[in-house]
């Protein structure tokens, strides 16, 4: 489940007065203020739990990145700081396997992926939202329908078409699906759409532009918020697909970086000549652009998982 | 009038035109691999030849195959241990990030870490971290005086040590229930505060049932995930070289089905094995949403 809500209910979304709705209007209103306390010792526990929570959590990433700097012998001593620091694994791992080639192939995945489905979902939910036609209700409600089916259903069809159409073993089934927009994006997108005042569009009608002016270059901008928060999501779901990978991509030229790291699991792993180091150096180079990305752009995640999960 | 009728339906073409990506996507990527699936399922095919009609046989074949039993009973053990700690563990911190005052955002950017990390790496990590001999985990249980188990080897504790990896995967629940709980107006606690009820009380009394919509939210989203669990442990139990069934202790449903579908080209069986899932998410998920309307509480809402 990489894309936290994509498998949502659309039947849970009942509106809640009461939570935060960031996503619904321009402006987003501001969550509450945290209660603002007076440091007390009585507050010790809670702040120990949290630091506990937050060693747990942040952990396993400290150790990845700690053993990814040990030479071979020692990537299974636990130790925090090396005893042998060494960075030759990061030399290496390039040789090792075609890393610098998986990097490149999971960036144009990603890239193409998101930015497809960024405006794709923004024309769909364009559409949803400013125009009035036949059934518009019902279909928007199969946009919903579609969250709630499992990818389990649709997966080995979706495989054939792919495969009759020749292009199994490209990267193309890797992004191409997502020109035809994604249902919790339509969805986020109509949102925050509903909320902007109609009269500026129709404003700009009146002025003679026509529809695609209008949707291009006063919708556009005036939802960007919401885009950013699509294309950030699709990125980190892309970037961490692994099943699709499976699916699809065969030699090993073609790999992006989840299929290239498990195929160095099953060559180097336990069943195979046991070079962790490798496969942890690579665990980390595949980790590494995505929590960059998420420090960056962090309020962007945490808006798209709250708002979208509760509206 | 007629003027109206025009601009009527130049508006509905023009919406239909916005609307033309997603109506192909659906037609060609939803739709019609929902009805092939479900043709498919009554054949057999592996690609290469002619699909071949046989019927339910499919479907008898995967209620009489050992390995669906096994499959799904991993399935359903993991999904129950798993779902309740997942919303415990995240409403526990949603609790403690709510009253941590400034040092929220600091908190919820760490506990969102590792829900970020490819799966790929997190089952790399499972296999390392809880390695029997030489793993973190046995070695922090080690230094308690505890003998952990072999955790990757052992089929009683495969399962369980992957719902204690999974259970780092909580941040975006947190993050749900926190922005649910900091919807809760103000004015209840401090009634609540005013009656002389304490931290429990007003967290059971007034905390939880405003949030209940969220705990079912992400009650039902994290089922749904259980239910399909796969990347992890694919990575760490099967794949290229394995070509018995590896770890029949971490064989999930949905690696099952994929190897079914992609290494044995059971395209049919597969399918069926798609629907069979399918009617199971749908039941589990009515389940819990009929059991939800005696305990969830909707503020406004007419009760329904």
């Amino acid at each position: 489940m990489t894309r936290v809500l994509s498998d949502a209910d659309p039947e849970l979304r009942e509106p809640h007065p009461s939570g935060p709705i960031e996503l619904a209007a321009p402006g987003p209103r501001r969550p509450r203020a945290p209660r603002r306390r007076r440091w007390s010792w009585r507050r010790l526990p809670l702040y120990a739990f949290l630091a506990l929570a937050a060693i747990a959590f942040a952990y396993p990433l400290i150790w990845l990145v700690s053993a990814s700097l040990k030479p071979r012998g020692e990537v299974f001593d636990n130790r925090l700081i090396p005893q042998t620091l060494t960075f030759d694994n990061y030399l290496q791992v390039w040789t090792q396997a075609p890393v610098a080639i998986w990097l490149l192939n999971t960036v144009i995945v990603t890239v193409l992926a998101a930015s497809a489905v960024t405006l794709s979902s923004a024309m769909v939910a364009w559409g949803f939202a400013h125009f009035r036609f036949p059934f518009r209700g019902a279909l928007f409600g199969l946009v919903l329908a579609t969250m709630m089916l499992p990818a389990a259903v649709t997966m080995i069809p979706t495989f054939l078409i792919w495969n009759s159409l020749g292009l199994v073993g490209t990267l193309v089934p890797m992004w191409a699906h997502n020109l035809f927009g994604s249902a919790f994006y339509i969805f986020l997108i109509r949102q925050f759409l509903l909320a902007l005042p109609r009269d500026w569009f129709d404003a700009a009608r009146i002025d003679g532009a026509s529809q695609w002016t209008v949707f291009w270059r006063i919708g556009l901008p005036l939802i960007r918020p919401a885009l950013v928060v699509t294309f950030i999501f699709e990125v980190q779901a892309v970037w961490t697909d692994l099943m699709r990978s499976l699916i699809y991509l065969r030699g090993s030229s073609t790999f992006t970086l989840p299929r290239g790291l498990k195929s160095l699991v099953d060559a180097f792993g336990f069943g195979g000549e046991w070079h962790w180091e490798t496969i942890v150096t690579a665990s980390v180079i595949a980790t590494v652009p995505i929590v960059v990305l998420f420090l960056i752009a962090q309020r962007h995640f945490v808006r798209g998982i709250s708002g979208g999960g509760l509206r | 009038m007629a003027a109206a009728a025009r601009m009527r339906r130049r508006e509905a073409v023009a919406g239909l035109l916005f609307l033309s990506p997603w109506l192909i996507g659906f037609c060609v990527f939803t739709a019609w691999p929902l009805l092939y699936s479900g043709y498919l399922s009554l054949t057999q095919y592996d690609v290469i030849n002619d699909a071949r009609f046989v019927g339910l046989d499919n479907y008898a074949a995967l209620a009489a195959d050992p390995k669906v039993g096994v499959a799904l009973g991993n399935t359903f053990l993991f999904t129950l241990m798993q779902v309740p700690l997942h919303v415990l563990v995240a409403l526990g911190l949603a609790l403690a990030l709510e009253r941590a005052g400034r040092a929220t955002g600091f908190f919820r950017t760490v506990l969102l870490l590792p829900k970020l990390t490819p799966p790929v790496a997190v089952g790399v990590l499972f296999l390392l971290l809880f390695n029997g001999q030489s793993g973190l985990i046995n070695a922090i249980l080690g230094s308690l005086g505890i003998r952990g188990p072999a955790w990757t080897t052992d089929p009683a504790w495969v399962k369980p040590g992957l719902v204690l990896m999974s259970l780092l995967m909580v941040g975006a629940s947190v993050v749900i229930l926190l922005a649910a709980l900091h919807g809760v107006p103000e004015e209840l606690y401090e009634s609540a505060r005013v009656d002389g009820a304490g931290f429990w009380r007003r967290t059971f009394h007034v905390a939880l049932p405003m949030i209940s919509p969220a705990l079912l939210f992400v009650t039902v989203v994290s089922t749904i995930g259980a239910l399909q669990t796969f990347d992890e442990a694919y990575t760490a139990f099967f794949g290229a070289g394995v070509d018995d069934y590896g770890n029949d202790a971490a064989l999930f449903y949905v690696i099952y089905l994929f190897r079914q579908a992609f290494e044995f080209l059971h395209m049919g069986y597969a399918s069926a094995l798609a629907w069979v899932l399918f009617a199971i998410i749908l039941v589990i998920t009515a389940v819990q949403l009929l059991v939800s309307r005696r305990v969830v509480h909707y503020e406004g809402a007419t009760p329904r």
